[in-house]
């Protein structure tokens, strides 16, 4: 049997994904990144080319340092929360308690929920006075709070709603890790004398490693890339409070209709995220444990 | 499938042209509209377009609902860009700048410019046109319009022993009355604020643009160049939201625009400033005895008014110009305007509609549609610029940070007119 594919065939079949690519991928940045040096022209604005006015006007811009802000801390918040909680549920559904299937079930729910009714749903919990959250402090006699109208709440209540739908997906990668845990290896350090909480430690969670490089590359993407609830609930405010940058960028190119700061944004955010992409490669690399 | 039918619609046409039965042309369009309140909307749209759709079998139309004022001005401009716009749209009146310079809609004035058109023209409430002409032109047709007015619980007045038939007038009223309608539980914390003006985001703003012409001020010209947010009034206005959460009159921090009905229902607010397009909906859900009255105002009664027009888009066809005028017409025509208007509260943009006999019973079982009526005398245009969205940004961030309490008005007020200046001085 010959093996080998004839070069025509080989040219044919890489371009259709190669073209896929330069037309939705790499044309557009560039596109992006040319756009970022004229000026945003209309009718009534001729279009100039305005060199590094735009990166200037980035540098001073004062509500994309309080997003870049709020970006970082919505990253470093959600994800370690998402991952500690989806190891958590992971190993109460796959433990030998009853009534796991049910709980698969309901911890899984969120995920499958579009992102839009999740936050029509919460923030009919959130609304203050008659929110299902304002009714459990009640119930304490604390006073309601309205989260998603303050400053200092808007962003971590929206943390809260990406964890809590992120959590299910993760949950179902760390099962499916646990279950293929050798349980010789949980048996022999069980006969050496050690723990349950040792042999977690030591056995299972660095068996978990690949998973858990993957799942944090993957919230690190969802953090950037999932702003649906943002615009749902917020949209950004009150006072760019729980702006993130992605929904900036969607603000200032279809809101304002300002395509060449847009534009610009949209440089910065694939420089960043090529940025990260470096960082985790090299992370992959060194500490991945793959068999 | 709508591809086909429009195919199918012009086949027919053709045949119908080819044989010489009819001579009509016709035209397929379509037609993007917002809801921006708590009513049922998006039938009585859709029942209105299916009416006009029958008494014009040559022509088709498709309404499509496109999500909030916002999200349809955002559609219909990208649609716009990619050279296949609705042929016509009821859009923010405020965006008519926006889109002048995007170059994207006609002057209605030029296609209805005969002696009739003219006179249908100036038919409308000159409070409404004022904010639809620019340059001399008329560039769109006031439809879905209304004003904010100030909604209270008469029962909960009756409880406090205020009088059910006087809601407040002036600011200082309204903090007094205000702390009468305020109640606390055992623990002091506030089960019933005594009212509710949502200061966040493009309604916040709106509403603020109520406060600022009651003290005598405008935010904004009809040269789309000016916006005058660092001024005495807007100060005073900023300071009188302040003073509303300090005196416990009001739920500190940011108030959003679509719970706000939602908390008045429930009651977890005594009075609340909103649009009139919620009447429907307040006059269905109320389990209570309730009330409208003007906005109370600084030195005198003052509103903004708001709302959403119909443009016709540049990128059409003859045919499709006279099917979207005559659409227009017909949405705007006084039977028409009174079944939208009787199924919002948005405010009938034309004096001939309230002389039908519907709107005549309305206005006698439900009183309160004509407060918004009798307060556009003193209501003034909304907020609105060229770039009119990332210029109002400045207004919005000012607000929301002063309210949340993370600036000083002053302060806020001179960063954002500073913002605007800057945005607008590509125009003088």
């Amino acid at each position: 049997m010959n093996n080998r594919l004839s070069i025509r065939l080989a040219v044919i079949m890489l371009v259709i994904p190669c073209s896929l690519l330069v037309a939705f991928t790499h044309y557009p940045a560039i596109q992006a990144l040319i756009n970022s040096f004229w000026n945003n022209s209309s009718s009534r604005r001729p279009s100039r080319f305005s060199g590094i006015e735009n990166y200037q006007a980035l540098m001073e811009d004062d509500r994309l340092a309080q997003i870049l802000i709020n970006s970082t801390i919505y990253a470093l918040g959600t994800i370690p929360l998402a991952i500690g909680l989806s190891i958590g549920m992971a190993l109460l559904v796959n433990s030998r308690l009853p009534g796991t299937t049910l709980m698969r079930l309901s911890f899984f729910m969120p995920t499958m929920l579009p992102m839009i009714a999740v936050a029509n749903i919460w923030l009919f919990f959130y609304a203050p006075g008659i929110g299902l959250a304002s009714q459990i402090l009640e119930v304490f006699g604390m006073p309601s709070i309205n989260f998603l109208g303050r400053t200092d709440t808007a962003l971590a209540s929206m943390m809260f709603v990406a964890v809590w739908k992120e959590a299910g997906l993760f949950m179902i990668f760390y099962l499916a890790a646990l279950q293929s845990v050798p349980t010789n290896l949980k048996d022999a350090a069980k006969l050496e004398g050690a723990s349950a909480l040792r042999v977690f430690w030591d056995v299972v969670m660095p068996l978990l490693r690949p998973t858990t490089i993957f799942v944090a590359v993957n919230a690190l993407i969802n953090a950037f890339r999932l702003v649906d609830h943002v615009i749902v609930m917020t949209e950004g405010g009150p006072n760019n409070s729980s702006a993130l940058l992605l929904y900036y960028i969607y603000e200032v190119t279809f809101r304002q209709r300002d395509f060449a700061y847009g534009a610009t944004l949209t440089v910065l955010m694939v420089g960043l995220l090529g940025l990260l992409a470096i960082v985790q490669y090299w992370v992959l690399n060194r500490k991945a444990h793959y068999q | 499938m709508t591809r086909l039918k429009s195919y199918a619609t012009l086949l027919g046409a053709t045949a119908l042209t080819l044989t010489g039965v009819a001579s009509v042309s016709a035209a397929d369009l379509e037609f993007y509209f917002p809801v921006g309140v708590n009513a049922p909307a998006v039938e009585t749209i859709q029942a209105l377009t299916d009416e006009w759709a029958a008494a014009n079998p040559q022509h088709t139309v498709k309404a499509v609902y496109a999500g909030n004022y916002e999200e349809t001005t955002t559609k219909a401009l990208t649609a716009a860009n990619a050279g296949q716009p609705p042929q016509v749209a009821v859009l923010l009146s405020i965006d008519l700048f926006t889109l002048i310079e995007e170059d994207v809609i006609l002057p209605i004035s030029d296609i209805a410019n005969s002696e009739e058109d003219k006179e249908w023209i100036s038919g409308f409430y000159p409070a409404f046109m004022s904010d639809a002409q620019f340059e001399g032109k008329t560039y769109a047709i006031p439809f879905q319009r209304s004003t904010p007015v100030y909604y209270y619980n008469k029962d909960a007045f009756r409880e406090a022993g205020l009088d059910p038939e006087a809601p407040p007038k002036t600011w200082d009223e309204m903090i007094e009355v205000g702390k009468a309608l305020t109640v606390k539980d055992d623990n002091g914390n506030v089960t019933r604020w005594g009212t509710r003006i949502p200061t966040l985001g493009l309604g916040g703003a709106w509403l603020f643009g109520g406060l600022v012409v009651s003290k005598g001020d405008v935010l904004t010209t009809e040269t789309g160049i000016e916006a005058r947010m660092d001024t005495p009034a807007t100060l005073a206005s900023l300071e009188f939201l302040l003073r509303l959460a300090q005196e416990e009159v009001m739920a500190p921090g940011g108030i959003t625009w679509g719970d706000t009905p939602k908390a008045f229902l429930e009651g977890q607010t005594a009075s609340m400033w909103t649009s009139t397009g919620n009447l429907a909906f307040i006059e269905e859900n109320a389990e209570f005895d309730w009330g409208v009255g003007f906005l109370p105002g600084g030195d005198g009664p003052g509103a903004p008014i708001g709302g959403g027009n119909f443009y016709v888009f540049q990128d059409t066809t003859e045919e499709e110009r006279e099917a979207a005028l005559d659409f227009i017409k017909f949405m705007t025509s006084p039977d028409s305007a009174a079944k939208w208007s009787i199924a919002t509260g948005y405010v009938a943009p034309r004096p001939d509609t309230w002389e039908t006999p519907e709107m005549k019973a309305y206005a006698e079982r439900l009183p309160q549609a004509l407060v918004a009526l009798d307060q556009l005398a003193y209501a003034e245009r909304e907020f609105a610029t060229f770039q009119r969205a990332k210029v109002t940004q400045y207004l919005v961030d000012a607000i929301e940070s002063v309210v949340t309490g993370n600036a000083e008005p002053a302060e806020a007020l001179s960063k954002a007119q500073e913002g605007a200046d800057k945005v607008l001085g590509d125009y003088q």
